[in-house]
């Protein structure tokens, strides 16, 4: 599970995070939204204390950040805008390199099945830079699953995939959610979002907005809340 | 345990990216050979004066190649975010650092171990008496130049200047070691090792502090 209070992130005197609560308890997957530059991708990172919160307090499962963070850095999965690829290691190699630094067991043999479930097979041993911007997000989603993470922090992460890679990562999000896991995701599109989240939560300059269940969100729904977090002090 | 295996990963990362694209050897190499061949019009072969030159500017020619590869050493982590991927791994942060200083040391190693013997034979120096001192000062210095330089490396990668950042930070700091490591040459190629216990010492402990410094920083150097 993730639990973050009081998270509240300055950059150059700008108040970008502002007090963010936020919950996502095991089996649960939570959809963020947000207008652009509403801070989203600026809280996943400092939820994975790669840009540590100015003030706030991270709780990934049971330990807490950033006392014994490399422990909780295993326990998580994090997908943000850029894919972290090398471009002159094959794919195979970029998720054997992941899977090491992971310790995950037996590191080929579990890079040989990511590489098959995301559909990238036959492009295994292909310089990551000859892949597509969707095989480079298939071969980046397989990274961040490839050490069975418990948490899942994902930004935007349906960018460049087709038809049949939205399928399998939606597949994949529902099956992590259904093992216990946790997942936060940030995304646009609402469908998308309803259909592998539980819960949106909104966030408008910094702060938490408001949320609403994934049965009853509504355009008209999350414009208000756009609205309301705009019209705040 | 976790640590080391860690440090390696990256390592062998780097020796797998090195040995796909020869970006860092061929500019190391290229630069090594060039060396040779503009002290090449300058000093005559086996002449009094080339010998007594001769430790300073092999060591011109391995630092300035060492600088190359140091350049481009992060030049991978940017693309891509690839070094947020590296933080991410549930290590202590200083294995990136360590593991990119072994990867580093080993590419300076290859251009020394293939360019000195040529400098040795083509200038016409004679040849070591104390190879196994030899040795032993090329390490000191070469991880000397490597742990601070890969530091600094990090550090200007974050620039928008790092090709300038790097040699204006770099050299100054690297001062003593050339100083201690040319001298330290010299004994070890003439056999004439009087009044050198002051420069091991000075090695020694340039490299603990260079090695020190960024372990404690590094992670404070990739958070922002
Ligand atoms: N490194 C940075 N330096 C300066 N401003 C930043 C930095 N990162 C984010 N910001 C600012 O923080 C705000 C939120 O950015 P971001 O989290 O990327 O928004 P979102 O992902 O919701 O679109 C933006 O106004 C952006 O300008
Ligand atoms: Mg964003």
């Amino acid at each position: 599970m993730l639990h973050a209070t009081g998270v509240t992130k300055r950059i150059g005197g700008r108040v970008v995070l502002d007090r963010v609560d936020l919950d996502v308890v095991p089996g649960e997957a939570v959809a963020l939204m947000g207008p652009n530059g509403a801070g989203k991708s600026t809280l996943l990172r400092a939820l994975a204390w790669l840009s540590p919160p100015s003030s706030g307090q991270v709780t990934v499962g049971e330990t807490r950040l950033p006392a014994a963070s490399p422990g909780a850095r295993s326990q998580m999965g994090v997908l943000l805008h850029h894919t972290f690829l090398y471009e002159s290691l094959t794919g195979l190699e970029n998720l054997v390199l992941h899977a090491r630094l992971h310790g995950v067991a037996d590191p080929k043999r579990a890079a040989g099945q990511w590489l098959e479930r995301v559909g990238l097979t036959l492009f295994a041993h292909e310089p990551s830079r000859t892949y597509s911007r969707g095989m480079q997000q298939r071969l980046a989603i397989a990274r961040t699953l490839i050490h069975r993470p418990k948490v899942l922090l994902l930004d935007e992460p349906y960018t460049g995939l087709d038809l049949d890679g939205e399928e399998l990562l939606s597949g994949l999000i529902r099956q992590f959610r259904d093992g216990g896991g946790s997942v936060l995701m940030v995304t646009h599109d609402l469908e998308t979002g309803a259909a592998v989240s539980d819960r949106f939560i909104v966030l408008v300059r910094g702060r938490v907005s408001g949320e609403m269940a994934a049965g009853a969100v509504s355009r008209a729904g999350l414009e208000e809340l756009y609205r309301q977090g705009r019209a705040k002090p | 345990m976790k640590y080391l295996a860690g440090l390696l990963t990256i390592t062998w990362k780097d020796i797998t990216a090195e040995f796909r694209t020869k970006e860092m050897s061929t500019s190391m190499g290229i630069f090594a050979l060039l060396v040779m061949v503009v002290f090449g019009f300058a000093l005559r072969p086996g002449a009094e004066e080339t010998v007594a030159v001769f430790p300073g500017f092999a060591w011109i020619g391995f630092f300035f190649a060492g600088l190359l590869g140091l350049s481009r050493s992060f030049v991978s982590e940017k693309m891509n975010g690839a070094m947020t991927g590296l933080m991410l791994a549930p290590v202590d942060r200083s294995v990136i650092y360590f593991g990119k200083v072994a990867g580093n040391l080993l590419f300076m190693f290859v251009v020394e171990a293939v360019s000195f013997p040529l400098y040795i034979v083509l200038f016409d120096v004679p040849a070591p008496q104390r190879p196994g001192s030899l040795a032993l000062v090329a390490f000191l210095g070469t991880l000397g130049f490597v742990a601070v330089g890969t530091f600094l490396a990090a550090l200007a990668a974050n620039t928008r200047t790092s090709e300038l950042l790097l040699p204006i930070l770099l050299f100054p700091l690297a001062v003593p070691l050339v100083i201690a490591v040319v001298s330290m040459t010299r004994a070890a190629l003439t056999g004439d090792f009087t009044d050198t216990a002051s420069w091991w010492r000075m090695l020694v402990v340039y490299d603990a502090v260079f090695l020190v410094v960024p372990w404690l920083l590094f992670e404070y150097l990739l958070e922002s």
